[in-house]
């Protein structure tokens, strides 16, 4: 135990003195977009994790806190202080509408009812005319302001990115080992059986889908204002998809598992962006979807609990790793 | 089971590698080709070369090679040899932003790109904070207005509007005043779509009837019945193939008769391939490169046309589209800038702003402080297809 109260605030603290050694704004851009993926993976998580619900239709919650930002800020004129909270509510509340008739559904009817909910939301973006400003998008965006403080720049916007995602870490981690905790992971190894031990799993449900509707809204709210411009492009299936994917990827139910997916996810990309040209000169982003097909089927096929299940594998001795998908206690 | 973790291990590894080296990459230089001399200038580019936009992206990514070879074979500027370095932003703007900061960390002295409008304007705001001179290659107007706010970005593809008076003066010269409207809708139609409606408005053209269809409809026989309703004198599209074709077909099995007049978004032989028969009679404005054998000669850009379509045919045997001109007219501007102003990114900017009379691919470029794409109604012309082939109108 003594070992983890130190690593813990040393791992942080060392996170946080990396903008300090690496003077790169391309290095901190890439944690930046690392960090808002991973708030969103975090609620995805708990979703699929331990409610054991899937959703491809959070890129639409994603959308939704970042248009409430942009339509805000530059139609209303709210303060940008304001307008983040309305980023996180506003999907929050959606989800709370739409949660209770889909998430009667269960397993493939749920996953395509959520993937509706993000092809509707995602014509909504393109045709909201002068509101969403249509295909073209909402450009002027203003920097995120908080009391004098301007997030106008990756040093900072890195900061703000960082702190708000180990808050919610901190909020998750004692989540997950409460009783509400619990309850969840019962359903997502037996919602008949969870219900037989008394939980109201339908109140559960809705619950996580709303937490994590409101994690996803929320890093929307942080996207719009770190890039000050918005389209509905980076909202559709496809980046759905991909936030399934970090979670998979990350392990589900585990507590590094969406840092771990979101982080694998980017700089994979990222490095084959490099890496293949030196392998195939000439070659564009086509090749680097195949390398980057063929490294997730080898890491499904070889490892399928997800990479966050990775440290335990090394801990303990082979006999004692624990089976697919079940989370373990020591985090 | 031991070897599973083993492979585990390997992965992590693998994985710890991967962050290493795409960090280091960003720290390190590309290095400049083996050329004595003079230290190599560097400029970046971020394109759309897979992904949706992948057809802009690939022809602008093969001009720029080619030119870049070409500029460093005949000495390169004022003897210091071009270090291009391409990025794929994968028609993604998360994507562009990134592409275009680690550009700026390798001190590139402009950057190039992007080749559609969303990721060009998800870049703006870093090239404006970073002080780095950009030239898109991409359409909308919006990326270089307003100019107050887009001091460092520039661009060489015609906007929407140098398109929009060219149909225009083509509608009133032919006394037309009551139009269809039918766009596809996307950032391309809709850009043509706000255009459109306030040009034709400050020249007394009536809108009688606007449509939209999605790029993905098969049949546009709804939208054009109620045109044929409309006393509408001529029909403007603003839609790309296969849309645009699909459009075609269905306005000649409806009997409409009126002047069927298209936005230079389908000037490829695309077009007329998936629309056969029913593309010929359709008016619409194009860049020079499509039409320069009839160009002529007395046309300024007639040299500038005829090189650019040899040096890249020989090249890539095939022959160049306007996408690969915007970028041709981009690395031009830009070296011609960097010759006067020397490697300093202020200098560069001022010097792009001064542009004057600039013969590119894509028509004279006149920049100023007020206009930072430079071109006007001259750089396009009007085009008539007949028997499946271009033919200048005028």
């Amino acid at each position: 135990m003594w070992k983890k109260a130190i690593l813990r605030p040393a791992a942080v603290l060392l996170l946080f003195a990396v903008p300090l050694l690496i003077k790169s704004n391309y290095l901190l851009s890439i944690l930046i977009v690392i960090g808002l993926y991973t708030i969103i993976v975090q609620g995805l998580g708990i979703l699929m994790g331990y409610a054991g619900q899937v959703s491809f239709g959070h890129a639409a919650f994603f959308g939704l806190g970042g248009y409430t930002v942009a339509i805000l800020t530059t139609r209303f004129h709210w303060p940008t202080v304001l307008a983040l909270p309305a980023a996180a509510l506003l999907p929050g509340v959606i989800a709370a509408i739409i949660g209770r008739p889909t998430l009667k559904l269960r397993e493939l009817y749920l996953a395509l009812a959520t993937l509706g909910f993000g092809i509707l939301v995602h014509i909504a973006f393109t045709e909201g005319k002068e509101l969403t400003g249509g295909p073209s998008g909402i450009t002027g965006i203003p920097y995120l302001s908080i009391g004098g403080l301007t997030f106008d720049s990756d040093i900072k916007f890195f900061y703000l990115v960082w702190i708000t995602l180990f808050l919610i870490l901190a909020g998750i981690n004692n989540l997950v080992r409460s009783r509400v905790g619990r309850a969840l992971r019962a359903i997502s190894e037996s919602e008949h059986a969870a219900e037989n031990a008394g939980i109201d799993t339908a109140k559960l449900k809705l619950q996580a889908f709303i937490f994590s509707a409101l994690l996803a809204g929320l890093a929307g709210g942080l996207y719009a204002f770190y890039v000050t411009f918005i389209s509905p492009s980076p909202f559709g299936f496809h980046a759905s998809v991909q936030f399934v994917l970090m979670a998979v990827i990350g392990g589900l139910g585990t507590f590094w598992g969406p840092l771990l997916g979101a982080a694998v996810v980017v700089t994979l990309g990222e490095f084959l962006r490099w890496a293949v040209p030196l392998v195939i000169p000439g070659a564009g982003g086509e090749y680097q979807i195949i390398f980057f097909g063929l490294i997730l089927v080898l890491l499904m096929i070889f490892r399928p609990e997800g990479l966050g299940a990775l440290g335990k594998c090394l801990k303990l001795s082979p006999e004692k790793m624990p089976g697919t998908g079940i989370p373990s206690k020591d985090i | 089971m031991i070897k599973k973790t083993n492979l585990a291990v390997l992965l992590a590894l693998l994985f710890a590698a991967s962050i290493l080296i795409s960090g280091c990459a960003s720290g390190q230089d590309a290095a400049g080709k083996d050329t004595p001399g003079e230290e190599p200038y560097k400029i970046g580019a971020v394109l759309d070369i897979s992904g949706k936009a992948s057809s802009l992206g690939m022809p602008e990514r093969d001009t720029l090679l080619m030119l870049a070879d070409q500029l460093n074979a005949s000495g390169g500027i004022n003897g210091h040899p071009v270090d291009l370095i391409i990025l794929d932003n994968k028609s993604d703007e998360t994507e562009a932003v990134l592409a275009v900061k680690t550009l700026i960390e390798k001190d590139v002295l402009a950057v190039l790109g992007c080749s559609s409008s969303g990721p060009s304007m998800a870049m703006i705001d870093t090239v404006q904070k970073e002080k780095v001179p950009m030239i898109s290659l991409a359409a909308a107007s919006s990326i270089v207005e307003p100019v107050k706010d887009r001091q460092w970005v520039f661009k060489t593809a015609q906007s929407d509007i140098v398109t929009v008076n060219k149909i225009i003066g083509y509608l009133k010269e032919q006394g037309i005043t009551k139009v269809a409207f039918l766009y596809m809708n996307n950032a391309y139609g809709d850009g043509g779509k706000k255009a459109f409606a306030a040009a034709a408005r400050e020249n007394g053209i009536e809108v009688v009837a606007e449509e939209k269809f999605d790029a993905s409809d098969k049949d546009m026989t709804p939208q054009l019945t109620r045109v044929k309703a409309s006393p509408a004198q001529a029909a403007v599209v603003w839609a790309i193939p296969p849309s645009a074709s699909i459009l075609t077909r269905n306005f000649r099995d409806i009997g409409l008769s009126i002047p069927l007049i298209h936005s230079h978004g389908v000037g490829n032989q695309k077009f007329i391939d998936l629309a056969q028969d029913a593309a010929d009679g359709v008016i619409l404005p194009i860049g020079k490169l499509t039409v320069a054998d009839q160009i002529p000669d007395s046309d300024p850009q007639k040299k500038v046309l005829e090189g650019y379509i040899n040096d890249y045919s020989k090249k890539y045997n095939a022959p160049p589209n306007s996408f690969g001109g915007y970028a041709w007219d981009a690395f031009n501007l830009l070296v011609s800038a960097i010759e006067k102003a020397g490697p300093d990114r202020a200098a560069i900017r001022d010097q792009l702003e001064k542009t004057r009379g600039f013969i590119g691919v894509s028509g004279v470029f006149n920049m100023s402080p007020q206009d930072h794409n430079g071109l006007d109604e001259d750089s396009m012309v009007l085009v008539q297809i007949q028997d499946g082939k271009w033919k200048l109108l005028e």
